[in-house]
């Protein structure tokens, strides 16, 4: 009987966790749950903070489920992987597991605010459970709250504070929202539906001081020296893989935790998924970081297939994510950015290394305040998208540049000044379709 | 102006009829906005996981799950029970 221990309670553990017990009836399956929450939904968490769902229905899975899968939980903390013995130890020492099988599925943390007074009480970040439930207590109508960061959780905060009828200040280091991923006139819009949700936005300002008022948050000190009062300050600056477990172990790591494609590290036996891990994109030749749902489920599945004995090969797909920024939903597949993000110290959560690696190619946009289009043209293929607004072609974009499907017929049309290239793509899919519907 | 309505009412209609709603993984964030919102409670987010339709025939096919879920995980697809019989 082969004894498989998930250090992690993330979608990447249980995916595992899930395929494992397909491959192998007999096998021991044991999860360490780190975060006291459990498995839960976390890109939910947003949803939670703007009211449009309630906290309960964020854990897909019941103690039921996990019993039906016959995995063992254990909430507590693995402080240590001990290779030679095949033991982690829990909780500093009072406990240790044996294993045959190890998953490292450690997820990634948000990188903390370093500036004064960031200990404050009244200083929030949106990366658990808990975080999500202390910000909600503390957001009361009709107050201030200053939001600082970049990428989608810092919009999210943002959003999600003046959901809650908060006075939102967000402060961006940068001269425009999300420069990385979105072009100039993508991050204007984004910020324009801001300021209608009365959101004020501080470009090109940094806070440098959170200022204590009864010992709690009473406002920041921006580096111009402009002062902002606030009940509650959010930051979204980045996150950073939890691999010093691996590193203290002696086990392979760049920024997090090095895999093959089966996602095994260099010590055999020792797998790691999802946000910790750092996996080869074959489309770049890289290592690359993801924060990804489906990227780290799909992370999890290959893992728990290559601990169980059976044979594949993770190949990384072309990530996408589906969002919503400043209200508007906006789908973002491949490569569509590049450039520096003041505002992001690494990545954000639902976010992907890969999106910034556009090459120096042509482009096509066409769009308007609220449906926007834009396509990174390779030669032959599509290379990266961004759909804002209108999302019927959201579906068809992802496979067209998930395939790839040539698009050497419509790509002098795409590229004529003034072309009416959702037009053109729909046409192009739906002759596709036709032709060989089965591939829809 | 009205038969445009009309038309696209109908459509409307006959896909609401004749669809099922399916979803697609690759999109899904297990958030469980689709669930909380359906009025006879029927488990979507669980379909969204496995990658099933949601064939139950008790589904009003109302489309609040597939209007509801931020990411377009959900649309309706044609099945097999709505489609008009064959002659």
């Amino acid at each position: 009987m082969t004894r498989h221990l998930l250090i992690g309670s993330g979608v990447a553990a249980v995916a595992a966790a899930e395929t494992i017990r397909k491959m192998d009836e007999q096998a021991v399956i044991e999860l360490i749950a780190q975060d006291p929450a459990g498995y839960y939904s976390r890109p939910g968490l947003a949803y939670v903070l703007s009211g449009e769902v309630n906290e309960k229905m964020l854990f897909p899975f019941s103690a039921d489920d996990f019993r039906r899968l016959g995995v063992r939980l254990h909430s507590a903390r693995a402080t240590r992987i001990l290779p030679a013995q095949k033991m982690v130890e829990l909780d500093g020492g009072s406990t240790r597991l044996a294993y045959d099988r190890l998953l490292i599925a450690t997820g990634a943390r948000a990188i903390r605010l370093n500036v004064p007074g960031a200990d404050l009480e009244g200083v929030f970040k949106l990366d658990t459970m808990e975080d999500a439930r202390r910000l909600i207590r503390a957001a009361r109508p009709g107050r201030s709250a200053v939001v600082t960061g970049g990428g989608i959780t810092a919009l999210e905060l943002a959003e999600g504070l003046a959901a809650r009828q908060m006075n939102v200040h967000y402060v961006l280091r940068g001269e425009r929202y999300w420069p990385g991923v979105l072009e100039e006139s993508e991050s204007r819009i984004v910020e324009n539906h801001l300021q209608r949700m009365g959101i004020r936005l501080h470009h090109k300002q940094e806070v440098a001081e959170v200022l204590a008022n009864r010992g709690k948050v009473g406002g920041v000190r921006l580096k111009s020296g402009e002062q902002i009062p606030c009940d509650l300050l959010a930051f979204a600056i980045g996150i950073e893989p939890q691999a010093e477990l691996a590193r203290e172990a002696g086990i392979q790591c760049d920024r997090g935790i090095l895999v093959d494609a089966q996602m095994q590290t260099n010590l055999p036996g020792i797998y790691a998924a999802g946000d910790v891990a750092q996996v080869y994109d074959e489309t770049t030749g890289q290592y690359v970081l993801d924060s990804l749902w489906p990227e780290a489920r799909e992370q999890g599945r290959m893992a728990g297939r290559s601990m169980a004995g059976k044979a594949g090969a993770y190949h990384k797909t072309i990530p996408i994510n589906v969002t919503r920024l400043a209200g508007l939903t906006t789908t973002i597949i491949g490569r569509v950015g590049k450039g520096h993000d003041a505002d992001l110290l690494q990545i954000a959560r639902g976010d992907s290394e890969t999106w910034r690696q556009m090459p120096d190619t042509l482009m096509a946009q066409t769009g308007f305040e609220v449906n926007h289009l834009r396509l990174v043209l390779g030669a032959d293929h599509i290379l990266g998208a961004l759909v804002m607004g209108d999302q019927r072609l959201s579906s068809p974009l992802q496979k067209i540049i998930s395939r790839p499907v040539d698009i050497r017929p419509i790509r002098a049309r795409l590229l004529e000044p003034g072309a009416p290239i959702a037009d053109i793509l729909a046409d192009f899919w739906n002759e596709l379709q036709t032709s060989s519907p089965t591939e829809g | 102006m009205f038969k445009k309505w009309f038309t696209s009412e109908s459509t409307r209609r006959a896909a609401l009829f004749e669809g099922q709603v399916t979803p697609d993984s690759s999109r899904c964030v297990q958030c469980g906005i689709c669930t909380y919102n359906c009025p006879i409670a029927i488990d979507v987010r669980r379909h969204a996981w496995t990658g099933q339709p949601v064939t139950r025939s008790e589904c009003l096919t109302c489309g609040d799950c597939v209007q509801r879920c931020p990411r377009g995980v959900l649309r309706f697809e044609r099945s097999e029970l709505g489609s008009p019989r064959k002659a």
